[in-house]
């Protein structure tokens, strides 16, 4: 999700609404899962490859969304491998990588925005029971920024602890990231009330 | 103009400011003390992010006890830690997050972003994520956020306290040139040397409020 932010660009992808990619990933993340023949799953993964340097995309860009779920892929496999057979594992993966593959190319054409307000106009109608569709839309945006600010938090933290030898504590490392979290957390809703954010 | 009247805060029964009472109408006002001294809480009170546990806090025609958010409207608030006030994900994205709080035209967002970001060189910054900027551009946007609302005034909390020098003086430029009234805290003196007026907070009370070169001197001395 890091990875995959918005990379500006002018393909019909790019130029899609925001809201149909988002119908789209939804109907091959369904989809995917009413196929379970892996030369059929293949194809789908090959058709979203294909997707990449259509969008404008090289190697580089592919390779940043593929390498963090290598390590997963491998892991499924094998366990599929050691529970049924070669095919099963084939299938979890082709699916997974599809479906993952998309979701990021999905957000490297869309801006967050555009995402957003499809978000906002899709949760308009629960808006009678109570539901706020700015607020949920600006959680989201929260998370999707706050990743990598938190992610950077725990490197520093990682390396103050390895500094005093604690490198192997999970506990010197997850304390002090939920203590600097949740401080976080204050200052930030601070910030937002500072800026004078209405959802009403 | 600002006015605090007999203000007092308190968390949990500490007087963190003590009966206050103050006028000021320069456009340049530094906010200088210990760490604890009350300056944070004061400019917090400034922007209604604070309320008082006693007194009056007055900017102009609002009131900060009962228009708090107009008054935020008003009074721009930059954090000395832009990553906590920064909440898109992407530099137009965060730009654009409290001008749709004001019901602006898209256009007219559009015309705010295009100038804020031409004026501090961020430009080519527009799709840009903002995690990816440096200190001193995340900066320079978290004050970009708080000037395309066109507060009458800006309120700095220690902004160049997590900056190296380079992106320090970027800042100081940026805030030296603004038209609007700014308010100052900082432990950088340098920062206010050129002010109109400082403050010097001591355990919850103004303990000096003259001119730099007297204000600047005396805090030296008090904190030897």
């Amino acid at each position: 999700m890091i990875a995959g932010l918005y990379i500006d660009g002018h393909s019909a992808l790019h130029r899609a609404q925001a809201g149909l990619k988002v119908l789209a990933l939804i109907a091959l993340g369904t989809g995917v899962f009413l196929i379970s023949d892996w030369p059929v799953l293949g194809g789908v993964l090959i058709t979203v490859l294909a997707l990449y340097p259509v969008s404008g995309f090289g190697p580089k860009i592919l390779w940043a969304q593929i390498k963090p779920m290598i390590w997963l892929l491998i892991l499924f496999f094998v366990v599929q491998l050691w529970l049924n057979d070669w095919q099963a594992g084939l299938v979890v993966i082709l699916r997974l990588a599809g479906i993952v593959l998309f979701a990021g190319l999905v957000t490297l054409t869309t801006k967050t925005s555009d995402m957003l307000a499809a978000l906002e106009r899709a949760l308009m109608p629960l808006a009678r029971f109570g539901v706020n569709p700015e607020k949920v839309s600006l959680a989201f945006s929260m998370v999707l920024r706050f990743i990598p600010v938190i992610a950077h938090v725990g490197h520093e933290i990682r390396d103050a602890q390895r500094a005093r030898g604690l490198d192997k504590s999970i506990i010197a490392l997850i304390v002090p990231l939920i203590i600097r979290t949740l401080k976080m957390a204050d200052d930030v809703a601070d910030a937002i009330e500072a800026r004078s954010f209405d959802p009403e | 103009m600002i006015s605090l009247e007999n203000v007092t805060v308190e968390f949990d029964q500490r007087r963190v400011l003590d009966d206050i009472s103050v006028t000021l109408a320069e456009k340049r006002i530094g906010i200088i003390g210990a760490n604890g001294s009350g300056k944070s809480t004061f400019a917090r009170l400034l922007n209604g992010l604070q309320t008082a546990t006693s007194g009056t806090v007055r900017i102009d025609d609002f009131d900060a006890a009962h228009d708090g958010r107009k008054l935020r409207r008003h009074v721009g608030f930059v954090f000395q830690n832009p990553d906590n006030q920064i909440v898109y994900p992407v530099v137009e994205e965060d730009l654009a997050f409290g001008l749709k709080s004001l019901k602006l035209p898209k256009a007219e967002i559009d015309r705010r972003i295009d100038d804020i970001l031409a004026r501090y060189g961020l430009f080519e910054y527009r799709s840009h994520p903002s995690h990816l900027l440096s200190g001193g551009q995340k900066q320079l946007l978290a004050i970009s956020g708080v000037l395309v609302m066109a507060p009458r005034y800006i309120i700095f909390d220690e902004p160049t306290t997590l900056l190296d020098l380079r992106n320090r003086n970027r800042v100081e430029r940026a805030i030296a040139e603004l038209d609007q009234t700014v308010i100052t805290v900082s432990h950088d003196l340098d920062l206010i040397a050129d002010y109109d007026r400082v403050l010097v907070f001591e355990n919850g009370k103004i303990a000096v409020d003259d001119t730099p070169a007297n204000a600047i001197p005396k805090y030296r001395k008090m904190m030897a």
